[in-house]
């Protein structure tokens, strides 16, 4: 059981943002840069089967120079080999881009599941494992909180409002990981002293076979700004059952919330 | 423009989303000079039809067949690529519930063009812009499609008004081509979770607990006042870290972003990745015991008390008003 799992190296959940001087990116200052929270259950997962079926656990970021930290840590966490598709053309890859430089190196990298993270932090777009599973031609299931493997045979529960659905499949396919498929596993003080001897395999635009040209992004961004900063609310004072009913009577004439 | 939408319908009812999507489609069409049109499928769906045309669709696409019973992006997918093709589609929405999120990529790969999701502001004048979250909220950025080519856009449900727009929503039968084996994940059961509550994706009333709630059990307070108010209950992630609620609750940065109209935080402190989450809400109600909790920098009104004592009161108060008292 071979498996390929696309991680992406974001900034961690802490950052305060703020807008670049150019209006147009976000200047994340000192930034503490990770694996994306949701990749870390899809190495999980990957490292898991490995443990049960044999075969390897590859991982895969599209990504600049830095992203190698997040490739190691997941050779910490236990994987066998990391590949990073780092090139120039990559640098404003939307999430069609990433999902086909993606698919370009997945066709080198023979496997039999594909995983990723439900969605990348930052980003917030949800769509390149779906991306990636279309353009290879094979399954989807995507925000997936449980997965039997038998044979090739899947079971796998994925969320959906107020329930979950239960969805078979078989391999290969793209199953993007969602919190609850398992506990991520930190890695071991061994793991880290071996994931600085694996080798990380660069790929360019060129190793890919990819024109640069087809890359440029689906949208042109125009603005970045941060939210309109809320107007100073109203702490209200008195007695407990006062104030409850000062609140419902705000919420009712003022705000016309209910 | 020529905006087609696909119109989501669970047991043969319309999403409020579906129709908050279809105005959008609607006003893009008119802004632009186009027209709009949307795509159902299921089975005995056709009269869903009315609804979209009163919503603004000139058209509605309907693929009506057991194949769609039940959904699968395989189907839906090949199915709403379709009806692109023939529409000539050169904007395609989707709202971005579960559904739409799920199914909105694999049409544009197959397409071969871009997708913007989450998209919570248009702007029509002098060109088309489209607003959307990053850092779940922290940030908005701002982005024009190429001129020329199509796109697609997930539309956040809860931010855009349905509105009034007669269109004749004539039906046209859509010739799909779909056949059983091109599904090839198919969904054997869903199982819905216990409750009649809505999830807080689509909810314009959401109680949320945090650590303060102190256990499980003590949620019923919290779903007392969501059931009074026609809401969903929601978490911090430090209540589903702890087990006493399922993460599908959670709001925040690692949970879900939401705006609805009303978001009451009950013993939440307010963290950075929580905020994240929910302060686009409309309305924010905060009940904390420490005056000092940063949820009360983003709240509209704030209670500094003990929720054990408050929501229960609230919810007593809310009820003598619905009474009329
Ligand atoms: C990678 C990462 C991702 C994260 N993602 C999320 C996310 O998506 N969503 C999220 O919520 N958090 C997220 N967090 C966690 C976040 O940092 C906070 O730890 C969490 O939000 C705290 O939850 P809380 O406010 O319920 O708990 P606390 O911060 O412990 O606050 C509890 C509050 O309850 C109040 N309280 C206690 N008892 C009472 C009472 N009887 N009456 C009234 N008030 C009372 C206290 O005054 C306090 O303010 C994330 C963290 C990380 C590292």
């Amino acid at each position: 059981m071979n498996v390929l799992v696309c991680v992406k190296h974001v900034p961690d959940t802490e950052t305060r943002v703020k807008v670049a001087a150019d209006g147009l990116h976000l200047d994340l200052g000192e930034a503490n840069w990770v694996v994306n929270p949701y990749d870390e259950y899809a190495v999980e997962q990957g490292l898991q089967l490995k443990e049960k079926l044999g075969g390897e656990v590859t991982v895969i970021t599209v990504g600049g120079d830095d992203a190698t930290k997040s490739l190691r840590q997941a050779l910490a966490m236990g994987a066998d080999k990391a590949v990073l598709c780092s090139d120039p053309a990559f640098e404003d890859a939307d999430p069609w881009s990433t999902a086909r430089i993606l698919a370009a190196a997945a066709a080198k990298l023979p496997c039999d599941l594909i995983l990723s993270g439900k969605h990348g932090v930052g980003g917030d777009n949800q769509q390149v494992g779906s991306l990636l599973g279309q353009l290879m031609g094979i399954p989807v299931v995507t925000v997936v909180t449980g997965m039997d493997l038998e044979g090739t045979s899947l079971m796998l529960k994925r969320e959906i409002e107020g329930g979950t659905e239960v969805v078979k499949a078989s391999l290969p396919c793209v199953i993007s990981c969602q919190k609850g498929l398992n506990e991520p596993r930190y890695p071991s003080l061994k793991g880290i002293m071996a994931a600085k001897k694996k080798e990380i395999t660069a790929w360019k635009a060129a190793d890919l076979g990819l024109d640069p040209a087809t890359l440029a992004p689906s949208f042109q961004l125009k603005k970045m700004e941060l939210p309109p900063p809320r107007p100073a609310g109203k702490i209200l004072s008195g007695e407990i059952p006062d104030q409850v009913k000062e609140l419902v009577k705000l919420l009712h004439d003022e705000a016309k919330a209910i | 423009m020529k905006v087609l939408v696909f119109a989501e319908q669970r047991d043969g009812k319309l999403k409020k989303a579906s129709l908050e999507a279809m105005s959008v489609g609607r006003d893009l069409a008119d802004a632009t000079g186009g027209s709009a049109a949307a795509v159902v499928l299921g089975q005995g769906v056709a009269g869903l039809a009315e609804a979209l045309g009163k919503a603004g669709a000139e058209k509605v696409f309907v693929g009506d067949d057991a194949l769609f019973a039940q959904y699968s992006n395989d189907a839906y997918g090949l199915a709403v690529g379709k009806a692109a093709q023939v529409f000539g589609a050169e904007a395609l929405l989707f709202s971005a519930t579960a559904m739409g999120k799920d199914l909105a990529p694999k049409v544009t790969a197959r397409l071969g063009i871009g997708l913007l999701s989450d998209v919570t502001g248009i702007v029509t004048e002098g060109g088309v812009l489209f607003r959307r979250p990053i850092y779940a909220g922290k940030a908005f950025a701002t982005l024009a499609p190429q001129s020329g080519k199509p796109f697609g856009l997930t539309l956040r449900p809860n931010v855009f008004p349905v509105k009034d727009s007669p269109k004749a929503g004539e039906v046209v039968s859509l010739d799909h081509g779909v056949v059983p084996g091109d599904i090839k994940a198919v969904v054997e059961k869903i199982v819905t979770a216990q409750g009649e509550l809505l999830d807080v994706a689509e909810a314009n009333v959401i109680v949320s607990g945090g650590r303060g709630m102190k256990g499980p059990e003590n949620y019923k307070i919290l779903e007392d006042l969501a059931r009074e108010m026609g809401g969903a209950v929601g978490a911090s992630r430090a209540a589903v870290d702890a087990g006493w609620i399922s993460h599908s609750h959670q709001v925040g940065q690692t949970g879900k972003v939401v705006s609805p109209g009303l978001y009451i935080a009950c013993g939440i402190s307010g963290a950075i990745q929580h905020l994240a989450g929910m302060s686009s809400s409309k309305v924010i109600v905060a009940i904390n015991k420490d005056p000092e909790a940063p949820i009360f920098k983003v709240a509209t009104y704030g209670i500094v008390g003990d929720l054990f004592e408050v929501v229960p009161l609230f919810t007593q108060a809310v009820k003598a008003m619905k009474a009329g008292a």
